[in-house]
Formats: structure tokens, sequence, C-alpha cells
């Protein structure tokens, strides 16, 4: 009924992201990787950036963190465990407080869905989502994206249209009922032109995942759904993590999992040989993924954490409203 | 309260088969005449409404409202609260247990009706249908008859278990009331907080099923037959807000059946569908959530086909403090008294053709037959003087904070709104001029 106003620069969601801007983060995140640290480190020089995690994190927290440092930001961290949060302090208390000590873009991490919205209506702040629940997680989307356009062969890492990624399948397996990854890169995919074939068992995957947009579509059996991926070398195999502690009374036989939905060598040899495997972590090896096939030559998920990195450099970039972006959108 | 004479309305009044151009004097708190234009012009009166253009209508009755007091007055008050249902055209509003604490006793009752509280309409009350709303073990109903109980329910949660709900119909049959269930399997909502289906999934947030409303009505009808079966009694189920089109097919069949079933919808239920929680508005969290939209249809067509006995509004009052967290964190409700007139005008009979004579009707005749409030939700002579004056053609925004209760939580604000309230009176006092 109302439209609410975000702070420019803020990234809650990747739906409404526009593809122009997509690029324009990709363009910008191979600019700031390609400068010398010395100018990158002027950047956001004197800036201040609050990353607010009440919930644990390593990768995500990590790399927004050393992206904030190398870009000359000062950053303070606060998680729910050592603050006031602890006392009962809500979260627009909290962030308000933030914006009162100079905080000029809050990294929120969060159990709760949505609670980024909040922040960011309740503050004014740009605020940049960093996992919010089952909700979303759009820079690991962007990372993701990144880490496809330089793995795959014939891309350009810095620039996508809503045809770049037309031949390419994305087949993402496991707890997607849980996963803000998978709905991000669900959402984000198909508008670049991907096919984004969701694998899991009902419990894990409600028919709805097929109204998250056009270009999503679902394959239960596993050994399918990675042939769909190809030997062409244009597709992508995608493992989650089962999310214990979102389950809330979902009961999942492990070994009957492991048998139908473990990504093994055999299993990825005989079906997709030239797939390029991801997993955003946490992983578990020897539940939905090999140790063999997480460090074989598909892998890519050391370069996930790279691309994280630079991704999340050029997002704290567009949020304190440097680099080269003009029609900024949440 | 003094004599009043409304002159050129339109008098609805479905309990008399009325809609026609009448004056109507008030006397003594009371309906003294309903009579021709002008048939009333001798009558000698302080004060004189001129309805012409205007619908004149019983107040309307709310079968459901949270007024917060005891226990929760920075969100509402009785008094406030009455005076954003006499802002809302209702003259009658029955006020659910579920404050603090519950209103499980006789001497809680008494207090919430004593007219040191400062109702400005008259107020009903549904005591709790077990003690502390536990579910386990059911109140004294007689007791609590005597002292006013016009029916019992568990409100804000279910009556679950089988032998409970069992005992409470019976009981509640044996002197005449109904027992109002909150319709929610609450094994199967855990975590939930709006509507299972695609926003939910998009959205990150568990949905609560069609199942776990479904179930409970399901279950009450079987009771229902049971009961009538073994103890020949026909005891009365009220079901609150419905918001399912399976519970509604599940109410159409048992009233088929002949089993005393009623039932209320609130306007939030017919009017939005879950796509209105946006991005994470709290103001488009309640209980029963926003459902599908062929939910909302299911809920119009009970409405049109005689299904719904009534429209309710759950007026559910919380601070903005409250409102303003997570979403799965923030409390369920939103205020719904000054609204809903409005919208039932815009959607039932705008948009869907109905009647204003019977949108009328399941505002204020059906909703007192329900509760067999004597007296209310009819302009007949001798009935009480609760009378709502209102432009039926007025197109306005309802403005949230504009609104006479102490909350603003409401999706409604700035909404379209049909038929705009211009004075109510409440047992012959004017207690509201718009």
């Amino acid at each position: 009924m109302k439209t609410i106003e975000y702070a420019a620069g803020s990234l809650l969601t990747v739906r409404g992201l526009p593809v122009e801007e997509v690029s324009a983060i990709l363009s910008e995140t191979a600019r700031l990787e390609r400068m010398p640290h010395a100018e990158r480190s002027q950047i956001l020089a004197g800036r201040r950036i609050a990353l607010l995690f009440y919930e644990s994190s390593t990768r995500t927290r990590t790399s927004f963190e050393l992206a904030a440092k190398s870009l000359g930001a000062t950053t303070t961290l606060v998680s729910d465990k050592s603050s006031s949060i602890e006392k009962g302090e809500s979260l627009k208390d909290t962030g308000l407080t933030l914006r009162a000590l100079g905080a000029e873009c809050i990294v929120l991490r969060h159990a709760n869905s949505g609670a980024p919205f909040l922040l960011a209506r309740t503050t004014g702040l740009p605020v940049l989502n960093a996992g919010d629940g089952m909700h979303e997680h759009p820079s690991q989307a962007l990372l993701d994206l990144r880490t496809m356009l330089t793995r795959l062969p014939g891309f350009d890492a810095g620039f996508v249209d809503a045809k770049t990624l037309q031949g390419v399948t994305v087949v993402i397996t496991g707890d997607i009922l849980h996963s803000r990854v998978a709905r991000s890169n669900a959402m984000l995919l198909p508008r670049l032109g991907a096919r984004v074939v969701l694998c899991g068992p009902a419990a894990l995957l409600p028919e709805y995942a097929l109204e998250l947009g056009e270009g999503v579509e679902i394959e239960r059996n596993f050994d399918k759904a990675l042939r769909q991926a190809g030997a062409d070398g244009r597709g992508v195999v995608m493992m989650l993590r089962i999310q214990r502690e979102r389950l809330a009374g979902v009961e999942i036989d492990l070994a009957e999992y492991i048998d139908r939905y473990q990504l093994h060598i055999e299993r990825l040899e005989a079906n997709a040989p030239k797939a390029l495997v991801m997993h955003p972590g946490p992983m578990i090896r020897g539940l939905e993924i090999a140790g063999e096939v997480a460090d074989g030559p598909n892998s890519a998920i050391e370069d996930q954490v790279r691309n994280g990195l630079a991704v999340r450099s050029a997002l704290l970039v567009r949020a304190l409203g440097k680099g080269g972006f003009e029609s900024v959108t949440v | 309260m003094s004599d009043i004479l409304i002159l050129n309305g339109r008098v609805v009044d479905p309990a008399n088969g009325l809609d026609a151009e009448r004056d109507v004097l008030l006397r003594g708190g009371r309906v003294a005449a309903v009579e021709m234009p002008g048939g009333l012009k001798h009558a000698k009166v302080k004060e004189t409404i001129d309805a012409a253009g205007m619908v004149v209508a019983p107040g309307l009755v709310d079968v459901h409202v949270h007024l917060r007091e005891p226990g929760q007055t920075y969100k509402e008050s009785i008094k406030t609260g009455t005076a954003a249902a006499a802002a809302g055209g209702f003259t009658s509003v029955v006020a659910m247990p579920n404050t603090v604490p519950v209103n499980d006793s006789v001497a809680g009752l008494e207090w919430m009706l004593d007219a040191a509280r400062e109702a400005c309409v008259k107020l009903f009350a549904m005591p709790a249908a077990t003690f502390g709303s536990h579910g386990d073990e059911i109140t004294d109903f007689h007791e609590l008859r005597r002292a006013g109980a016009v029916g019992f329910t568990d409100d804000g949660k279910p009556v679950l278990h089988d032998r409970v709900m069992r005992a409470a119909l019976v009981a509640a049959a044996g002197i005449g009331v109904p027992i109002s269930q909150h319709a929610e399997d609450t094994r199967l909502t855990g975590g939930c907080s709006m509507n299972a289906g695609p926003v939910a999934f998009r959205l990150g947030l568990r949905g609560m099923t069609v199942e776990a409303e479904a179930r409970i009505v399901e279950r009450d009808i079987r009771l229902l037959r049971d009961i009538e079966r073994s103890d020949g009694l026909r005891a009365h189920l009220h079901v609150q807000h419905v918001s399912t089109a399976r519970a509604m097919d599940a109410i159409r069949e048992a009233k088929r059946d002949g089993l005393h079933v009623t039932c209320e919808v609130a306007p939030h239920h017919f009017t939005l569908t879950d796509e209105a929680v946006g991005d994470y508005d709290t103001n488009a969290k309640m209980n029963p959530p926003l459902r599908a939209e062929t939910d909302r249809l299911a809920m119009i067509a009970g409405l049109m086909d005689g299904t719904v006995d009534c429209i309710a509004t759950d007026h559910a009052p919380h601070a903005l403090f409250e409102k303003e967290q997570e979403f799965e964190r923030a409390p369920n409700g939103i205020t719904g008294l000054e609204t809903a007139l409005g919208l039932a005008l815009r959607v039932l009979h705008k948009d869907q053709g109905m009647l204003v004579s019977r949108v009328i009707t399941l505002m204020s005749a059906q909703p007192a037959g329900i509760l067999s409030l004597e007296g209310r939700g009819t302009l007949s002579v001798g009935s009480f003087a609760d009378v709502v004056v209102f432009d039926p053609a007025a197109e306005w925004s309802f403005q949230a904070k504009a609104s006479r209760s102490k909350s603003k939580n409401t999706p409604f604000d700035g909404a379209a709104m049909l038929g705009r309230v211009m004075a109510t009176i409440s047992e012959g006092r004017v207690v509201f001029t718009g």
C-alpha cells in the first residue's frame, strides 16, 4: 500500500536488483581487483562500517571485514553474544546505536528472515544483507555468479546481461527449504539466462519453490538432475548442507539421504564429469559431498571464497556511494 | 441521554425487513418510534439529526475484539477500544478473554464489565473456556453466564484436546451459549508466522497450512455430531475468523446437515492475501494469517451464499515497538474497528454487489443473533437506541494516525474505504460524530 524507501546502496534481496546493476557490481569487482593496493586502500579511507552478526559466520564475516579493511574503512564487529543484544536490546535500537556511533553502513547477518529490511527502514542507513534466516544471501549469489563467469569457459567476469548465461544449467541440490543461498541463486541466475534445476527430497524442497520465478525447475532424482548439468562444460552443481539448526521437526534419514543425494566421485563422473562443483559452505564432508569431490579438479569452492572477498569489496564501495554506480537500488 | 429524532434517512433494519425512508425517534435510551417521513414532526426533542442521503442502521455488533484491559493498557483500554468501536459504527463489542490475567473468573468478568472501565458502547465479554486458557479444565460456565458471559473461548489459542472441547460444548449447550473456537492445530504451526505457500517460501518464513485450521474445524464438527447423537444436546459451535476455503466448505456442509455451527470472517480475510506481507510488513501479520487468493474468494463466496453468519474484526491492537520487530518475533494481530464498515462496503457491496442491507445484516442483526444479545442489532421499537448513521456513498481513505485506538497497527493505513460513519448512538447517547 505504501512504498518504503531504502537507503541507496542497500542490498537486501536480489529480487528486483536490475541486471544492469548486477553487471555494474561485477564490473566494479573486476576494477577493484586490478587496482594497486595503495590506491584501493584509499577508496573508503576514514569511512565506518559496522558488521552486525546475530549468527555465527566464518566466510561471510571475515570476507566483509577484510574487504572493508582493504578499502581503508574502519570496521566494528558487533555480535549477539557479546553485546547488549544479550540483554534484550531490539534490532532497531542496536541499529540506531551503531548509527549514533558513526556507522555509515551496516552489514547484517540475522537468524530471522527479513531482519535487514527492518534495520534498513529503522536506521535509514545502507544495509547489506549478509544472510537473513531462510530468506536470502544476496552477496553469496553474486560471488557464485562471479565464480561461474571466471571458471566456465568463454565469459567476461565483468559483464552480464539477460542472455549471458544462456545454455548454462545450475543444479542446486540438498536442503533448499532452509537455504538462503538457494533462494538468492534461484532468483538471480535465471534472470541472466541460466536454467536452475532444484533437487532434493520433498521435505526439503516443496513444490512452491517453482514459483520463485521463471527458469526454475525441480528434478528430484539427483542422477537425472546431474545429467542435465551435462558433459559440455557449461554445467554447475551446487551442493548444500542440511541445516540441522533449522530442521524444526523435519526428520531426515541420513543414510538414505547420502545414498540419494551425496555428490561423490562415481556419481559425478558418471553423470556430469565436466560440471563445475560449488558449495557455499560450511560443508560437511562425507554427508552432502565427498571429500575427493570437494578437493578435486571440478571444485570451485575455494574460488567462491576468494570471489566473496572481491564481490563484497564492490558492494561496500557501492553502499558508501563510491565507484561507478549510476542507478543504485536495493 | 436525551431524546433524538433522526430525520430523512434511509432506514436499513434487516431484522424488520426494512430498507426505506423513515424517521426514527429515540427516547429513554430505546427506539421509541420508526415512522414514515414526516410522521414524527410533532415529537418534541432537543436533538435532531438530519440524515438526508444517509443510511440509518442498527448500531454494528462485533463479536470479536481484544481490548487489552486488564494488563496491557499500553496497547488499548476498554475506554479507547470502545471509542474506536464507536468511530467505526459499532455499538456492541464482545471482548475476548486473553487479557492479563486471563478473564476466567466471575470477579475478573465483573471487573471488566464495570462502569468504571468507561466503555462508551455496550461491552459484552466472552470469558475463557478453560482456566487460564490452558486448555485443560473448563471454567465455571454457570456462574460466569450469570455474571454476563455471552459465550466462552480460549481465543488466541484453540481448545485443542477432544475431551476438553467436548466437555466445553456440552456445558455451553446446557446454558444456551456458544463455544467460540480459534481453529488452529497448534501442533502444526510451531514457528510459523504467515500462510504456507509460495510467498512464505520466497520470504523464507515458515507457513501455517490450511490443514492446521481445517483439522480443528472438522474435529469440532465431528464433536457436534457426536454430542447430538449420544447426548441429545444441540451444542453451538462458533468458528472464529475463518480464513481457508477448506474450513469454509466444512462449515457449509455442517450447516446443510442442520448442525448448530456459526462462523465469522474478518474484513482482512476478504480483502487481502498473503502477498500483502510484502517486505515483511508486520502490520500484515495476524493469526489466522492472510491466505491465498483462492481462500480470499472462498471467504467472499461464503459471505455471499450465507455460510458466513457475521463479519467480526478481531481488533487486536499492539504497540508500535512490538510491531517494529523482526517479522517472526512481532505479535499477531491488527486493529480493525474503524475499517470494518468501510472495507465491507467497498469489497462486498461495491465490488461484489452485495446489498447494503445484507452488509448491515452481517454486521448487526446476525452477530447479535448468534449470541442472543437482546435488543441489539435491530431498530425494533423497544430495542436499545443503538444506531449508526453513515454516508454510504462517501469514498475516503483511512488514516491510521487519526485512529481512536491507542494502537495504529493496521495494513489499511491510506486504504480506500466506502461509507463513512457520521454518527454513532449508543443507548441514546451520541458517542461519535464524524
